[in-house]
């Protein structure tokens, strides 16, 4: 790729066609929240009745928020920088606010899949012995005191974090080097079948392990009064918009690699489906087998700590494999499930970040692999492989999702249905080129209905994490690396709307032509050409 | 299981593998648009 043509007259990279596409929009969507995540959620909001809630999120705010990040991509084909700013020259911002959160949970999300790389291997041995607890905290982890004898920060690494999320990053690196066909959609096609083999094979097993079906009675079991609690809305609402990798750059800048013509709702239907089907299947599998750990323990499946979050992970599941039948064997399957699902989705998260600094700074695709790699592994590296990295990672993570990708969410919505007045255009879009044609519920759920439900979700934790702080960590390190971190996204976001593109980006031309007068019939051929 | 949590597992399982399945027939019956009003004929290599 030239180093010096313009995001004018660049040539586009492409998927090769709509399977590579479907492929790694789900390889993004399915990551570590539908293994750990989803199994708790629901278990904890009310059982089989949470799974009403679920539904009417993904139809109201999954599928509609996905819709619309495939639209801005495809149409203004660009990052999210270069996208948003082909729809307003301010919104860039906007743009550069998404490249930052994906920056940011890129380098503590590495560490998450370099512990599983870590257990992957750990597996054969079972080497965590019988207290699973202290083998991740103290033994693996190393985790200092906070608060108390150590300080919040050190630079003591623990080499056993430190290599396998050096290699990591390293074979990040190539694969964004590789390109958007022969990098990100190559390790999809080959990673998303095998973590379908080998997690199905973990389901299936669990489902005939004795107390199997407490476990699943636990998660099952309806208790329909919880449907009248806000929260439970609040939090199926919660589940489907983190789950879907929506609103934060990833699904805008893998639609801007699709071919012009290319088909958008249905397999953004597809996508959508795949991913709550996998976390549906990884939810029968977890309860499955934590019906089986309860009973190995003697006590009901409610009476289990750790059943969800990186603690499922890392803690319970080694103790349940421990106890299995081939333990080794489904130890493997289980951390290499983990290693596959986050390392597809840490591709795309990377990919936005990537593609944003090669339109904005006329680099090639390998120039940004490594600059960006390079610098994002050196702070994933300081930041998280030493013994104060599960402390900044968990206040991270919590910043970054719970504020960053809301705001990013409502302030999308606000600014391109209500601010730029582009939803009839981009509606217009998205039927032009698609099979499945979308209705006016979907302006009414993308401009009405998902900024309220995560307006609301935005203030209620901003206000909770206010008034009663984070995980009891002291309030100046939860504002320097929690609110520290999301002013230095808004720092970053305008600076680099300021900074001159290295190449001039004029009037866009976006095809097919929306001519608001004859919108209705443009489809019918009353649209003039581009 | 008890009967509650079997019909809402089923029930779930339906919806939700029964959407995917849908959305694949649908796909795979009309991959791509293929007809297009006269005047759309912009190449698809453009940037």
């Amino acid at each position: 790729m030239s180093t010096q043509t313009s995001p004018e007259t660049r040539p586009r990279e492409e998927w090769t066609g709509q399977v590579g596409f479907i492929l790694s929009a789900i390889g993004s969507a399915v990551g570590l929240g539908n293994i750990w995540r989803f199994p708790g959620v629901a278990y904890e909001n009310g059982g089989g009745a949470f799974l009403v809630p679920y539904l009417v999120a993904l139809v109201t705010a999954g599928i509609p928020i996905l819709y619309l990040d495939y639209a801005i991509g495809h149409r203004f084909r660009g990052s999210a920088p270069l996208a948003f700013r082909r729809i307003s020259r301010w919104f860039e911002t906007l743009g550069w606010y998404q490249v930052a959160i994906c920056f940011a949970i890129a380098v503590y999300y590495t560490a998450v899949i370099a512990w599983a790389l870590s257990f992957f291997w750990y597996s054969f041995g079972l080497r965590w012995g019988d207290d699973t607890t202290t083998f991740f905290l103290v033994d693996y982890l190393q985790v200092a005191d906070v608060g108390g004898e150590d300080p919040w920060f050190t630079l003591d690494f623990v080499p056993a974090v430190l290599i396998p999320l050096v290699l990591v990053w390293v074979v990040t690196i190539v694969v964004l080097a590789a390109g958007v066909a022969r990098g990100v959609q190559r390790v999809n096609i080959v990673f998303m079948p095998l973590l379908l083999v080998a997690f199905g094979v973990l389901v299936v097993r669990s489902l005939f392990l004795p107390g199997a079906a407490d476990g699943l009675n636990a998660l099952f079991t309806p208790e329909w009064s919880a449907l009248r609690n806000a929260d439970v809305w609040i939090a199926a609402y919660g589940q489907i918009f983190f789950s879907l990798s929506i609103a934060f750059g990833i699904m805008i800048t893998y639609a801007s690699y699709r071919r012009r013509r290319g088909n958008l709702t249905s397999p953004g239907l597809v996508v959508a489906f795949a991913n709550s089907g996998f976390e549906l299947f990884a939810g029968i599998g977890v309860f499955a087998s934590l019906g089986f750990l309860a009973g190995q323990q003697a006590v009901a499946v409610g009476d289990l700590e750790g059943i969800t979050g990186p603690i499922l992970s890392f803690v319970t599941f080694p103790a349940l494999v421990s106890q299995m039948p081939a333990g080794s064997l489904f130890g493997a399957l289980f951390f290499g499930s983990l290693v596959m699902a986050g390392f597809t989705s840490l591709v795309s998260i990377l990919q936005v970040v990537s593609a944003a600094f090669q339109e904005k700074l006329s680099i090639s695709r390998r120039q940004a692999a490594l600059g960006i790699g390079g610098l994002a592994g050196v702070i994933s590296v300081l930041g998280f492989s030493t013994t104060t990295g599960l402390i900044a990672l968990d206040t991270l993570d919590n910043w970054a999702n719970n504020v960053g990708i809301v705001s990013s969410a409502v302030i999308m919505c606000v600014l391109v249905i209500w601010v730029g007045r582009r939803g009839g255009e981009l509606r217009f879009h998205l039927n032009s080129v698609s099979t499945f044609q979308v209705g006016s519920w979907w302006t009414f759920c993308v401009g009405i209905l998902a900024p309220l439900v995560l307006g609301w979700m935005l203030v209620s934790r901003i206000q909770t994490l206010l008034v009663e702080g984070y995980e009891g960590y002291a309030p100046w390190y939860t504002g320097l690396v929690g609110w520290g971190a999301i002013a230095a996204f808004v720092v970053f976001a305008v600076l680099l709307t300021l900074a001159p593109w290295r190449s001039p980006v004029g009037a866009y031309d976006a095809w097919p032509r929306y001519d608001k007068e004859h919108a209705p019939g443009a489809r019918e051929g009353k649209g003039g050409p581009a | 299981m008890n009967a509650g949590a079997i019909v809402l597992m089923v029930v779930s399982l339906l919806l939700v593998w029964g959407g995917l399945g849908v959305s694949i027939a649908m796909l795979m019956s009309r991959p791509e648009r293929t007809e297009w009003p006269e005047g759309w004929e912009r190449d698809d290599a453009d940037a």
